[in-house]
């Protein structure tokens, strides 16, 4: 994903000095820009030893290994703002992943692409063949995105684990900005900020 | 792998301190003095003496990390493909110091020095030392002998690594960042029974006499086997397997007798074992293991949370994924503690098949996330003595009681 543009609602949605987490952090030159811009004290999770090494050559802090491996290192609480960028639909957890998202951090900012949007679902429909498009590039044997979910699944699993949604994007393969109506169909990706609600 | 360069022709260095009736007290609360510290440096201090690297050695180390004692010396320092010009820990840039711990035999005081009250070897009279212990002595040297206020880093393996955490909790004010590579912060089950297995291989030697044999045949045979029990905990079945396989011994088919070795693996544990009596005395295994084993930072503060309250330096935390005998699991609880802390902390867990041993592998994995690690740090510490340095303050009398410590590894 050449643009990140997760990482400007971290820029709306975290304030100067905040402490944020990324998960798969790459190779931490979004974090980096963060923690020099906006004195944000970032950490990031990654499971690749070449990311991680960028990211110790960067001076940024990282967890190598799994997500859920490195969150389980952090007491409740530890950030205001937990990033989970483009691979919810990767992991083989997601419920969990959000809940300790939520656990260790005050608010989740969670990108994803959107299988329920009209393109793909023609692709399956029509062509009667597992989609393949610019937001989902892989052929069914080669992805890693193992838990393919639509907005309304998203939109499903907050109700499900009682999430409060702070803000929401809708996204086109381009980046442009769409509309929330008829989003599902819509749009080729999401970005949502939930919090955990109030007793919840 | 890169060919890299090594310091060159170097010394081993000596300092005497603690000369009674000024002797060290010992976590025991038994004074130990005088005390002689074996150490040896490579690279040049900078100006602003901030380019200090401290380097602790694991159990059979010592203080000759890197380079060569003469130009016919057969074996470099036990970590030359990690040390040196350009390398991870870059010589070049950075002002290296290695220690020999005390309670060792290659020049620091230790069971085989000699006993200022009774003018003959210690022997088990030698009290019992720790790792803080070694540490405290480790930190006059770098402070009173060297002159030095901050050490970039402490990095060490195994017991190195324990070293660097009593020095991240102890000298908080000193340590910029720290290194422990395949360590932990309380030895298990597992490492505390092969020591012992050891150390009774050393006790059941008829040379050994309680530790009491300077004057007559050193206790070999036990120390050998210690030695080859050591190394199979140190080495992996994969390991084991691609070196040696079933592989035999000047021999086309096994001997069905007890006498040469039939496999390689044998003849390689009894070369290992043999060897190394040679470099150690049997007392010093006995010593060190138990500080090893008695080493438990959760013991002493309560928690591991509790015992990284004082700590403020960075730390990189690294595990080899084939090591079980310092298994990553320990070093993630370093990392969890510290975390609890705020402590910045990065951890990486480098993929090998070599067991405990990896880290003292000729690996690019770790030579550049070191490399980096420093790089960073040092940038880090110098941005931040600049912006301070520009805030108007009251100038810090140089130290001069000694003269600046020079390169040693550079001919």
């Amino acid at each position: 994903m050449a643009v990140r543009l997760d990482y400007r609602m971290i820029e709306e949605y975290v304030e100067r000095g905040a402490h944020v987490l990324d998960l798969g952090c790459g190779d931490g030159a979004l974090l980096e820009q963060l923690i020099s811009q906006n004195e944000v004290e970032g950490c990031g999770i990654d499971v690749d030893l070449e990311q991680v090494r960028k990211c110790i050559a960067r001076g940024v802090p990282v967890y190598h290994g799994d997500m859920l491996e490195g969150m389980a290192m952090f007491e409740d609480g530890r950030f205001d703002c937990v990033v989970l960028s483009q691979t919810l639909q990767q992991t083989l957890e997601p419920c969990r992943v959000v809940q300790e998202m939520l656990r260790v951090g005050r608010r989740a900012i969670i990108s994803f692409p959107n299988f329920g949007q009209w393109q793909v679902r023609l692709r399956l429909l029509l062509g009667g063949r597992m989609p393949v498009t610019k937001v989902l590039p892989y052929r069914w044997h080669e992805t890693p995105n193992i838990r393919p979910l639509t907005i309304k699944d998203f939109l499903g699993l907050c109700r499900e684990l009682k999430l409060r949604i702070v803000d929401r994007i809708f996204l086109t393969a381009d980046y442009g900005r769409l509309p929330g109506l008829f989003a599902n169909l819509l749009a080729s990706m999401a970005i949502f900020v939930v919090e955990a609600s109030p007793g919840g | 792998m890169a060919e890299h360069r090594s310091v060159g022709i170097v010394q081993t260095r000596h300092w005497r301190f603690a000369d009674p009736p000024n002797e060290l007290a010992l976590r025991s609360g038994v004074r130990l003095g005088p005390i002689d510290v074996a150490y040896e440096t490579y690279g040049q201090l900078s100006p602003e003496r901030d380019n200090a690297i401290l380097i602790c050695h694991a159990l059979s180390g010592d203080a000759h990390v890197a380079g060569r004692h003469s130009a016919d010396d057969r074996k470099a320092g036990w970590w030359d493909v990690m040390v040196g010009p350009g390398n991870g820990i870059d010589t070049d840039r950075y002002f290296v110091i290695c220690p020999n711990c005390i309670g060792g035999c290659k020049g620091s005081t230790g069971p085989g020095s000699i006993n200022p009250r009774t003018g003959k070897p210690y022997g088990l009279d030698f009290p019992m030392v720790t790792v803080s212990d070694m540490v405290k002595v480790q930190h006059a040297l770098v402070s009173e002998r060297l002159g030095l206020k901050k050490l970039l880093s402490v990095i060490g393996g195994s017991m190195g690594g324990m070293q660097v955490l009593q020095w991240a909790i102890d000298y908080p004010e000193t340590v910029e960042s720290a290194v422990p590579i395949a360590s932990t912060s309380r030895l298990n089950a597992q490492g505390i029974a092969f020591h012992e297995v050891g150390r009774q291989a050393v006790y059941g030697d008829p040379n050994w006499h309680n530790g009491d044999y300077y004057d007559g045949t050193a206790p070999t045979r036990g120390l050998a086997v210690a030695r080859m029990i050591g190394h199979v905990t140190y080495l992996s079945e994969h390991s084991m397997r691609e070196k040696f396989g079933r592989g035999l011994q000047d021999r086309d088919e096994v001997g069905y007798d007890f006498g040469p070795a039939d496999f390689q693996v044998e003849s390689y544990l009894r070369y290992k074992g043999g060897s190394f009596v040679e470099r150690f005395d049997a007392n010093s295994y006995l010593y060190i293991t138990k500080a090893m084993d008695y080493f438990d930072l959760v013991a002493d503060h309560g928690s591991l949370i509790d015992a990284f309250r004082s700590v403020r330096g960075r730390f990189l935390v690294i595990s080899h994924s084939g090591d079980w005998l310092f298994p990553t699991y320990q070093s993630k609880e370093i990392v969890r503690a510290l975390q609890a802390n705020r402590v910045v902390t990065t951890f990486c867990e480098l993929g090998s098949e070599y067991g405990h041993d990896a880290f003292l592998l000729d690996d690019d994995q770790l030579r550049d996330t070191l490399r980096e690690f420093l790089r960073n740090t040092q940038a880090a510490v110098r941005r931040r003595g600049s912006s301070r340095s520009r805030a108007p303050q009251k100038a810090v009398a140089a130290k001069t009681e000694h003269s600046p410590p020079t390169a040693e590894g550079k001919t």
